[in-house]
């Protein structure tokens, strides 16, 4: 079977000026919105439960069923908040979204908020990336002067504050709790669950929180019905039972970052279910002369996968189906070149940076595992450490509080599973035993024009 | 907690009448005021090029918070700078893929160049060097930012030149962008105050378009497949006349 790419998010981000209001109108922009304003609000919670669109921030819990969790006609408000803190290594779809075409965002934000009933939309963007956070800022107030955002929203009785708001560099505010508490103010830490944050959320108040490329979907599903998107991506696998239940598949088109040791990195937006095989046979390839050694399906939190796994569909279940989560597609590429014991020391280095010393587990043990992995690098280490490495992420995994300290131990259980042999061989040659310059993109051969230009 | 003696004084009365004016502008936003503090810190740092002291005492004051609150939340968000930063934050992403791209080769060419390692800043302050986690532009690594500005695709030689721009006043331009600006300007626009200017800089880079560019190139070999599908169906009708 021969894939297609199904650029729906990205369709106009080739157009000049893609992310103004009058080109976005120009290509069906706001359409979607007129849609969602004829139904009631609960039809459009249906609507997208219909289209078994999933969240593609990572976990993939279903977006309309999110919505419905939401208790209506209580006497708080109701609060959509979108997360837009795209940290997690390797996954670069939503900045690049935002920056060619915030308004799709915006639009879905509408959508949402007019489904659940919100009166306040907030959108944390991280605050290491000001070019995105401008476009945002000048689209917000371009909806707001159209009378897409505000009081009365195209003369549906319905209003709406948009609120953009920047971060100050902290990886753990992509996780949903830790973010509503930086979005009131404080250290970003996760809280504890129930009460879930459709209970209380921002505020003590209803709330759902979204990835951005989730509600970015959400327009194009008003635009052409729930059927067409659920037309793309794969079935539930034959050995299952409830075959029909939407948690047992994976709709719809969805981006897919490459990037590493590939020809054409980038952005490649397909249905569900594509295989790394298909989308490296479309982009041209591992980097010429050179082969797969391994990749992440979804960011450094989710388990590796070798050369073996290349015919593995990109689904939710497919992904899980190989030991690993679909996560967020960040599809990093590495090929033979590079030191897995260098790659899961670095990612490890990262976890123990950014854990937020909230819960023991998570904050000592990302500590410790640091120690272990340097002295494995540095040829130090003995047989022993395996033993101590796993002992410690099975202390984290699953005992931490929130996700952070699962996904640091993704790396390490997942490249001593299939890359033992390498951290054995540091032992033997004392040392690591590649060529850090050999991996490089501007090695010799892979020498490519930089950017960067000086004016 | 007594004052230091060898801090600067906090503002004067015109700069602290300004940033209440902003400040206020701030608070309005959110549903209750001390959702504010975030861009707060932000709005002091575009004052002094870091959050100092008197910085936090007033983002204390104006949210009825305790100085303590503030330094706690303050202290932990890699944004904030606790002593004066350069004019221009040069971040080298050195988190597993950029570095593996060449991100390690990178920061270590602009330590050895500078001078200063990370989280320091050149005697002239125009730099301060720093690593970088992930900047989500990992289809451009190895990546460097500048003030929160993408330089993608970097190498040691592109990178030298870059902060050699910065030192010399040839300024370079971001790859995907606006023209650059310095720390305090960059720390407004943080805090939430538009600059004006959105429409500088491309709307994606090459990476970006990658999969809509070959899904362009596919429809059109389809329409010209097509079309010398339906020629040679042509041929061969008139083969068969």
């Amino acid at each position: 079977m021969t894939m297609t790419l199904t650029p729906v998010l990205s369709r106009i981000w080739d157009q000049p000026q893609s992310w103004t209001l009058p080109v976005y109108e120009r290509n069906d922009g706001y359409q979607g919105l007129r849609a969602a304003l004829q139904k009631a609000p609960g039809d459009v919670t249906q609507m997208v439960k219909d289209s078994e669109l999933r969240g593609r921030g990572g976990a993939g819990f279903a977006t309309g069923m999110k919505w419905g969790f939401i208790p209506q006609g209580g006497d708080k408000p109701v609060y959509l908040v979108v997360n837009a803190d795209e940290s997690e290594p390797g996954t670069c779809k939503d900045i690049p979204l935002m920056m060619a075409n915030p308004h799709e965002l915006l639009e879905g934000i509408v959508i949402a908020s007019y489904a659940i009933r919100a009166s306040h939309a907030f959108i944390y963007i991280r605050g290491e990336v000001v070019h995105v956070l401008r476009r945002l800022q000048a689209a917000v107030a371009e909806a707001y002067e159209a009378g897409y955002a505000g009081k009365d929203i195209l003369g549906s009785g319905f209003d709406l504050e948009i609120i953009v708001h920047a971060g100050a560099g902290a990886y753990i505010c992509g996780e949903e709790t830790a973010l509503l508490d930086s979005l009131e103010g404080r250290r970003g830490q996760p809280r504890l669950r129930p009460p879930f944050p459709a209970i209380a959320g921002l505020y003590a108040s209803p709330t759902v929180i979204n990835n951005v490329e989730s509600i970015a979907s959400v327009p194009s599903i008003l635009r052409h019905g729930a059927d067409w998107f659920r037309a793309m991506g794969t079935e539930a696998r034959d050995d299952v039972a409830d075959k029909d239940k939407p948690r047992f598949r994976s709709k719809g088109m969805t981006l897919f970052s490459l990037s590493g040791h590939v020809n054409r990195p980038g952005q490649y937006e397909a249905p569900m279910g594509i295989t790394l095989r298909e989308l490296l046979d479309l982009s041209g390839g591992v980097r010429t002369g050179h082969q797969l050694k391994f990749w992440t399906p979804g960011g450094s939190s989710t388990p590796i996968l070798t050369a073996e796994h290349l015919d593995v569909p990109m689904s939710y279940e497919g992904i899980v189906g190989a030991g690993s989560m679909l996560g967020t597609k960040a599809l990093q590429i590495f090929d033979e070149t590079t030191c897995v014991v260098r790659a899961v020391l670095r990612w490890t280095e990262f976890y123990a940076h950014e854990s937020c010393g909230k819960c023991t587990p998570c904050r000592e043990g990302t500590f410790w595992l640091v120690q272990i992995l340097r002295r494995l690098e540095q040829g130090k280490g003995d047989t022993e450490d395996f033993e101590k490495l796993e002992d410690i992420c099975d202390t984290i995994l699953g005992r931490s509080f929130c996700a952070l300290g699962d996904g640091a131990t993704s790396p390490i259980t997942s490249s001593l599973e299939y890359f033992k042999d390498e951290y054995l061989a540091h032992f033997e040659h004392g040392g690591c035993p590649f060529d850090p310059a050999a991996a490089t993109l501007f090695e010799p051969s892979a020498a490519q024009g930089a950017g960067g230009r000086t004016r | 907690m007594s004052q230091h003696t060898s801090r600067p004084s906090g503002f004067d009365a015109e700069t602290r009448t300004r940033l209440e004016a902003d400040a206020a502008e701030i608070v309005a936003r959110y549903p209750q005021a001390r959702s504010a503090l975030l861009p707060l810190l932000h709005l002091v740092q575009s004052e002094e090029g870091y959050v100092s002291p008197h910085g936090i005492e007033f983002c204390a004051d104006l949210l009825d918070l305790t100085a303590a609150e503030v330094a706690a939340v303050a202290t932990f968000y890699t944004q904030y700078k606790r002593r004066p930063n350069g004019e221009y934050t040069v971040g080298v992403c050195t988190n597993t893929l950029c570095a593996i791209m060449g991100g390690d080769q990178i920061f270590a060419t602009l330590k050895e160049h500078l001078g200063v390692g990370h989280d320091e800043t050149t005697d002239d302050g125009t730099v301060t060097l720093e690593h970088l986690e992930c900047n989500a532009a990992c289809d451009y690594a190895p990546v460097v930012m500048v003030n929160w500005e993408f330089f993608d695709n970097q190498t040691p030689e592109s990178a030298t030149a870059l902060v050699d721009g910065l030192r010399s006043g040839d300024l370079p331009i971001p790859t995907r962008g606006a023209s650059l600006c310095t720390f305090k300007q960059v720390s407004r626009v943080l805090a939430g105050f538009y600059d004006g200017r959105a429409d500088e800089g491309p709307a994606a880079g090459p990476a970006t378009l990658a999969g809509l560019e070959i899904y362009r190139e596919q429809q059109e070999a389809e329409r010209e497949g097509k079309h010398s599908a339906s020629k040679s169906a042509t041929t061969e009708k008139d083969g068969d006349a």
